[in-house]
Formats: C-alpha cells, structure tokens, sequence
C-alpha cells in the first residue's frame, strides 16, 4: 500500500531546528501555524518580520523568512517602517504581553490607528516569561508573580488590560480576533484567524490584530495540562474568545 | 541649479531628498519643525512616504524598519527629541543599519529652551544610548556645506552601515542664506544582500537576519570587535576637518559648526590687529581630527576650545594635544552665541 504522508514540518520552519520553548509553552504552536499559513499560501519569500524582546526573542531561529531584530515594545513602529517602503511584502509583529501591553502600548494603539497594513500576533500569557514571572499587564487578579507575590492586586496594579477590547474601539483596524490555544477545536480556530489576518493583508485591508491566549507552564508552576485547564479555567472567562471587529 | 535663497531646515530637507531619501518619519520639536513640514509636503510629489510618528522613541524604530529594507531614510529632531532617539539609535548602530539623523540642537539639560546651542557634543559623540556604539557625526558651519555633508551622508551611512548624525544648531536650521542644491547619487552598494524582502532574488534563497543580540559572551565580543574595526577605518579613511592660518599661529581656536563661523570672523579682525591666531575647524566631530593637533609647531602657545556649551569638546582637544599645549575653554550657552568682540577679548587675554 503506498504511503500517504499526513503531516510534515512546515517547509517555512528553519530545517533541523528545535526550539528552546519550555514542554507545553504555547509559543512553539504559534509559530508553527504562522509558517503553515505562509507555506499554505507560498510567500516565504515574501514575508518579512521582527523578533520581539521576550521568549520569542530568537523566532528568527525558527522561521525561515527575513528577519530584523526589534527593540522591546517597538516591534509596530519597526514594521510600519518596513511595511511602508515594501507595501507588497508580507510583515507580522509577534509580540508577548510585556512587550505590547506595556513598554509597547503607544506602539501598538497608534499603528492600529493609523491603519498599518500588517498583523500582529499578540502572545498573552499573562506574565512576563523571558526575564522570570514578573507581573504583565495581563496578570489576572489574584494571579502570583514574582513581583506581585500576593496575587495581583488591582488597588496596586490596576485590572488587567484587554487589548482586542481596546483596540476594537478605534475605527481603523480591519480585524481584530481574540483565539486561544487550550483545546484542539480551539488551535483550529486559532488557525482560521491566522488565515484570515493573512489573506487581508493580501487584500490590502489594513490592521490586523490577533490575540492568542497563550500558557507559560514554567512560570504559572503548573505542568503543561493543567496550564491548559488554567486558560480555559481562570482567563478565557475574563479575556472572551471571539472576533471584536471584521471589516466585512 | 542656481543657487537660492533658502533657510537652514528647509535646505536640509531638499538636499536629503536630492540625494535620493524617500522615507521620512518623526515627530515635531522647535527649532526643526520645518524639516518634517517640507517633508510632509514634498516626499509626494517624489514616490516618497512621510509619516508622523507618536513620538521619537516610536519614529526612530519605523527608520530602523524601513532602513532595514536597504533603502534611503531619515529622521530629524532636536535635543530632548534625540534623547528619546538614543534606545533605537543603539539598536541601528548595533544592527550596522544607514540611517541618517539630523539633530537641529538646542540648549539642555531637561526641556531647556528653544534656542541655539551645542550642548549635545558629548551625547552625539560619547554614545547617549546603551554599550559600545558609535554615530558617524558631521558639524558643518554653513548652508552650503551643511546641503553638502546631508547630501553625502546616505553615502557614508552605507559604506560603514551605520547611522549617520548631522549635528547643526538652531542658528543654522533659521538662517537664511544661499545654497545650491543639486541631485546627489547614493551609492548603495550590497544593498540587496541584506536589505529585507530580497529573499528570494538571494544565492540559495538564503534569509537576511539584521540584529544586534549576541547571547554568547565570545559572538558578542567579536560583533563588538567588528564594530569598532569599522570605527578605526571611518578615523582613517573619513576624517574631516579645515585648517586655517595655523602656518603661524600662537593661538589656535577649536571650534565647529556656527561658533566656528563667528570665530573666524572674529580671527580675521585680530589679524588685522597683528595677533597670530588661527583655527582647526572639526567637520567630523567622529571621527575627531586628531591629525591637525598633533602637527602642531611649538610656535603654537596656547590652544583656546569655544563652543556654544560648558566645554564638551575639550577633552577630545587635550586627548589630540597630548598635553603639549595648554588648553582652556571659553562658550556661552543656553541659546548665546559668543559675540566677535567676546571671542577677540578671550584671545587678547590669552596671548596677553
Ligand atoms: C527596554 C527593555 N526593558 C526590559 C527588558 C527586559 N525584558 C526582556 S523580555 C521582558 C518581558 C517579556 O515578556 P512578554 O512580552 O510577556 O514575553 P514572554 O517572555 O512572556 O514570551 C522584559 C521585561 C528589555 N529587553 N528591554
Ligand atoms: S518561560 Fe514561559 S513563555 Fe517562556 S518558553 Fe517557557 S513556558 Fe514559554
């Protein structure tokens, strides 16, 4: 019987590469559905993006397209400046809660006014991975970190940002969906969303904004399957699935 | 083209785009408005992109994007505006990015004031952002020559891949005076090899990756070794400076930019009253013209350092002295220029 080959690795994944994700971070799920969608739509070429400061830091290992380095929080200026000079290539953001939510935060709002026509892929896992649990902006109340080690308390720090929520409220962005990766049904929902941001920005719509509840095991003090029931537990209720605005 | 009357910031901005810069992207501060104003108004007109960023901070990062496609960009502003400028600074001298900056400067610490000043030669030329990094950084003293040194910057910001600063002063981005203006070719050199987007049109399809991040301490010693490879050449190959009446000088003035040009107004009076003085005019600010000093005769007594500061400059004019003159200092600042008879005053007082 000939052999039917039903999953590969993405040909947009650098060959030979193991990431340095920890077990059930949802970073390694993320990156893989970009490169399906940009090998499903052949424009590897085309494609161009900026490493984030966080976990992510070292994408450009792991994703065989151009890549520049971006500054902490500047990865939208970054891209508006390649996406203006190369209006036909394809650029994405990818940017962890720390980096978008906080020191980004003018960053995102004002390339989302203005319209940019690239996507951003908002990585929310609720706390700061890269430098060791630190309170993000995402922190649900009562969640512990290592700067809130009392749980987040909201007459310190405020209550935790919603961007899709936010950002919904500015007339220019093309598409904003909130996706989370907890379940199966869910990656595959998550997967659409990343399909779409990309055929927009084909079509030239304009801003795109995909937030991916995302899980950081190591830093929650949680094994991967527990991190997952956490999400769908404790975040989802306060961060909802869903798309918060479609051009269409 | 004929030559024209134009003002400083307005001439600065036509030369840049004579020169072939299409992308422009900053954020309004006194006393360079106009700049970002022209270009708004006539980057258009040539296929070119203006856009207002939120801030410094963010305006420098879209010229670190967009000069990272290996095209031609800019930016401009004005003392507190660079200093917002300095994290992304750090990051296109670390990432070896052309990009050229042009800081119209005013007076400091903090906000300030609106007017003219030099008070940011030790941040332009000292580094203002993180590790080590250096600009390439230019202080022409007229209109012409500033038309000049903007127009040749995309040509030194891709020969050595690093940001390149014109450090003028609010005097000269007001002034009026008459420039020519004419189309100035950059060359670009590799550019495709690394600028983004080119993946495809690459020998084996292979990516480009621009960065500054090094997390193994031996890869990043070496990327620092590079780096300052290239700032000995720009010391060998690119320094600049004029010279004048230093043949038979007892007092050589050091002195850029604006207050360079009152000082050799102020020189030539002296002269006339049979005072030896002459004059060593920086352009590159760094690479500093060590050269100039150190051919200096023991005819020479003193060495007299004027800035439109507290005395930045000085410790660069002692290192290039060796010590073998002495040195002193005189500058007004916070938006006084020295007067000619000021300067003549400080001279005769010197040479006694
Ligand atoms: C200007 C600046 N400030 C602080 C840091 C340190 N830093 C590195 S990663 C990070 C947090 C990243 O968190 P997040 O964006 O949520 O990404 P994650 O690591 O969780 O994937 C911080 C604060 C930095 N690199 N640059
Ligand atoms: S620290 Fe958290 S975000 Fe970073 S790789 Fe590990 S699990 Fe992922």
């Amino acid at each position: 019987m000939a052999e039917t080959k039903v999953y590969s690795r993405p040909t947009t994944w650098a060959k030979d590469i193991h990431t340095h994700y920890c077990p059930g971070c949802g970073h390694g799920i993320a990156h893989r559905m970009i490169c399906e969608v940009i090998d499903e739509m052949g424009i590897q070429e085309e494609t161009v993006s900026m490493s984030p400061v966080g976990c992510a830091a070292m994408m450009y290992d792991y994703i065989d397209i151009d890549y520049v380095e971006a500054a902490h929080g500047r990865a939208p200026a970054t891209a508006t400046g390649i996406k203006r000079v190369l209006p036909d290539k394809f650029v994405f953001t990818y940017q962890g809660d720390g980096d978008l939510a906080s020191i980004g935060m003018a960053e995102i709002v004002h390339a989302a006014n203005r319209g940019e026509k690239f996507c951003t892929f908002f990585i929310n896992n609720a706390i700061y991975g890269m430098t060791g649990g630190q309170m993000a902006p995402t922190t649900l109340i009562g969640q512990k970190a290592t700067t809130c080690p009392q749980g987040r308390d909201p007459e310190l720090a405020g209550f935790p940002m919603r961007m899709c929520e936010m950002l919904a409220t500015l007339e220019t962005p093309a598409y904003i969906e909130r996706v989370s990766l907890a379940k199966p049904k869910y990656i595959m929902q998550a997967k659409k969303a990343f399909q779409k941001a990309f055929n927009y920005q084909k079509e030239g719509r304009g801003f795109c904004f995909i937030e991916v509840l995302s899980t950081c095991p190591t830093n929650w003090g949680m094994n991967p399957v527990e991190a997952f029931e956490w999400q769908i537990e404790k975040m989802i209720p306060y961060y909802p699935l869903g798309v918060f605005k479609d051009f269409e | 083209m004929a030559k024209v009357l134009m003002k400083g910031t307005e001439a600065i901005a036509e030369a840049a785009i004579q020169a072939g810069c299409r992308y422009f992207f900053g954020y309004p501060i006194t006393p360079q408005n106009e700049i970002p104003e022209y270009m708004s108004a006539h980057l258009p007109e040539h296929g070119g992109i203006y856009i207002q960023g939120e801030s410094e901070v963010a305006s420098v990062n879209m010229i670190l994007g967009a000069a990272a496609t290996g095209y031609q960009v800019m930016t401009t502003s004005s003392s507190p505006g660079i200093s917002l400028m300095s994290e992304g600074l750090s990051y296109i001298a670390g990432s070896e990015l052309p990009a050229v900056v042009v800081n119209v400067m005013r007076g400091g610490p903090g906000l300030g004031g609106i007017l003219p000043s030099q008070a940011d030669y030790l941040q332009a030329t000292k580094g203002g952002g993180n590790g080590d990094y250096h600009l390439m950084v230019f202080a022409p003293s007229t209109l012409q020559e500033t038309v000049e040194v903007v127009q040749s910057a995309w040509d030194y910001a891709f020969k050595y891949r690093n940001p390149v600063m014109i450090l003028a002063d609010g005097f000269m981005g007001q002034m009026m005076e008459p420039v020519e203006i004419t189309p100035h070719e950059t060359e670009r050199g590799d550019w495709k090899n690394w600028g983004l987007g080119n993946k495809g049109t690459r020998e084996g399809k292979k990516r480009s990756l621009i960065k500054s991040m090094y997390l193994t301490a031996e890869l990043l010693e070496a990327h620092n070794s590079k780096l300052q490879e290239k700032y000995d050449r720009m010391q060998k190959e690119d320094v600049k400076w004029e010279e004048l009446h230093v043949e038979d000088a007892e007092l050589v003035i050091a002195s850029y930019g604006t207050t360079a040009r009152i000082a050799k107004s102020a020189i030539s009076h002296l002269r006339e009253q049979g005072y030896k003085v002459g004059m060593i005019r920086p352009i590159t600010l760094f690479p500093f013209p060590y050269e100039p000093f150190e051919k200096l005769t023991d005819r020479v007594k003193h060495i007299l350092d004027l800035e439109m500061n507290m005395g930045q400059m000085i410790d660069d004019v002692k290192i290039a002295t060796k010590s073998r003159f002495p040195v002193s200092f005189y500058g007004r600042c916070g938006g006084v220029a020295p007067s000619v008879e000021e300067i003549e005053n400080q001279c005769k007082q010197i040479l006694g």
